[in-house]
């Protein structure tokens, strides 16, 4: 029924089945908006937020999914900037991995904030000292930068092709790419540094506080470099699992070859300068706070082997993989090593924000626990059934992977 | 104070936030109103269009 709408070339499955396919992709985001309304309407006390945990759930997804979105300046940044032509065949998905990300992010803060009605203050009175402004004000601008760079995919659509205007807009929008591509590396390197500078500035909480350079603390560099290791890896994970739901080869080797290494030394650049950063940490900034390492795990479930978990096993243990160019070349290895960067990341991320809030500070403090409620899982659901939604409608319509029809001819 | 940002002040850290923030829009602007006025004079016969 759909099928003047397919790109030209390509099989896809029937309506039915693709319909079938969208059905709890559809379910969770329903989920989603139920919760989402409850929160507009009765306000987040349907969540398990506090004066203690302001910063929850909703944050740690927000800020792994920014992360993990990171694929898409980066691999922008890498084929219209540095020229690597071979990403061409991949840079597609990666700006529909970074719309989706940066945009549920920013619906997810929308309920976060409480009151969206008055979203507009942070950019009306804004204070410029404040790391959370400037991520604002990135995040914000960078999302229209991937709107602007998913329009003239949108229009490469079979149907809209056809309209003389939409195909010459479209191809003149191509003609800017590389400008906007920059902007775009400018604003997200910002923000995804600003994320990290939020709680490296927190001196009253000597988990996350962190020494630095001029007015950005380590964290600053920690996470902008953590985000372009994981986000290439991201953007490998999900085009694996497209080729392996369609059964269908999509990208050349040369591009995930070219993306697994590039992340690997990212990687390894990131995981030396976070080893260094966790010994200053240890050995500077908490005795300098009259506090021991092992003051931040005494009570609670959070112990040391989240250090070793995000340092050895979800970070050297991946660079190492991704650094191998025999190791990397094989399929299994490369998606492990993919899975484990990325949980590294979201793991990091979750550390920093959740761990720094709960663990005692003050001798007589206490640990505090945090249990999220089923509307705080609900609209944390709905991005990643938002993404399988939007990412399923790409693919079906829009021709996202340049060489599919070179590697898949349709016999018919 | 300006109609940009409501609590303005004349200082350098001020210039520097906003100078960059509106640097980016402009660049991202000129760059979709260029593309907008390359397809408008293509449309209407002012520049050959170019064949894709």
């Amino acid at each position: 029924m759909d099928s003047p709408l397919l790109p030209e070339g390509v099989k896809r499955c029937s309506l039915g089945l693709f319909l079938l396919w969208l059905l709890p992709w559809l379910a969770i985001l329903a989920w989603g908006g139920l919760a989402a309304g409850l929160c507009l309407i009765k306000g987040l006390n349907q969540t398990n937020m506090s004066n203690i945990f302001a910063f929850a759930l909703w944050i740690v997804f927000d800020l792994g999914v920014i992360a993990l979105g990171a694929g898409a300046f980066f691999t922008g940044f890498l084929t219209y900037v540095i020229g690597r032509k071979e990403l061409k065949n991949i840079i597609n998905a990666a700006v529909i991995i970074g719309f989706i990300c940066y945009s549920g992010a920013t619906a997810m803060l929308g309920i976060d904030i409480g009151q969206p009605i008055r979203g507009w203050f942070i950019f009306w009175h804004a204070n410029i000292h404040s790391m959370l402004v400037e991520v604002s004000f990135c995040i914000t601008c960078y999302l229209g930068v991937l709107i602007v760079e998913f329009i003239p995919l949108i229009l490469e659509n079979r149907k809209l092709d056809k309209v003389k205007e939409l195909h010459i807009l479209g191809h003149n929008l191509h003609h800017v790419m590389g400008v906007i591509a920059a902007t775009g590396t400018f604003l997200s390197f910002f923000h995804q540094g600003s994320l990290g500078g939020m709680f490296g500035v927190l001196y009253g909480r000597p988990f996350a506080a962190r020494e630095g350079f001029y007015i950005w603390p380590w964290t600053f560099f920690l996470f902008i470099l953590s985000a372009i290791a994981a986000g290439p890896c991201f953007t490998i994970l999900c085009t694996k699992l497209t080729e392996k739901l369609s059964r269908k080869k999509l990208v050349p080797d040369d591009a995930y070859k070219l993306l697994a290494k590039i992340s690997g030394w990212m990687l390894s650049i990131y995981m030396v300068l976070k080893i260094a950063d966790t010994l200053g940490w240890i050995y500077g900034v908490a005795p300098n706070a009259g506090l021991k390492f092992m003051d931040f795990y005494r009570e609670g479930p959070y112990g040391v082997w989240m250090v070793v978990v995000e340092i050895f096993i979800c970070g050297i243990i991946p660079a190492i993989i991704l650094m191998s160019p025999k190791v990397r070349e094989q399929q299994g290895w490369l998606v492990f090593a993919c899975l484990l960067n990325c949980t590294g990341v979201i793991l990091n991320r979750f550390v920093f924000i959740i761990v720094t809030l709960a663990v005692p500070v003050m001798p007589f403090d206490r640990f505090w626990s945090y249990l999220p409620t089923w509307q705080e899982w609900g609209v944390a659901a709905a991005v990643i059934g938002y993404g399988f939604v939007v990412f399923s409608l790409a693919y079906r319509y829009l021709p996202v992977f340049p060489k599919e029809t070179e590697f898949n001819p349709v016999t018919e | 104070m300006t109609p940009f940002s409501f609590e303005w002040v004349w200082n350098v850290e001020y210039i520097i936030f906003f100078g960059l923030l509106y640097t980016a829009l402009t660049i991202v602007a000129s760059c979709v109103g260029i593309a907008v006025f390359k397809t408008l004079i293509q449309l209407f016969g002012f520049i050959r269009e170019r064949h894709f």
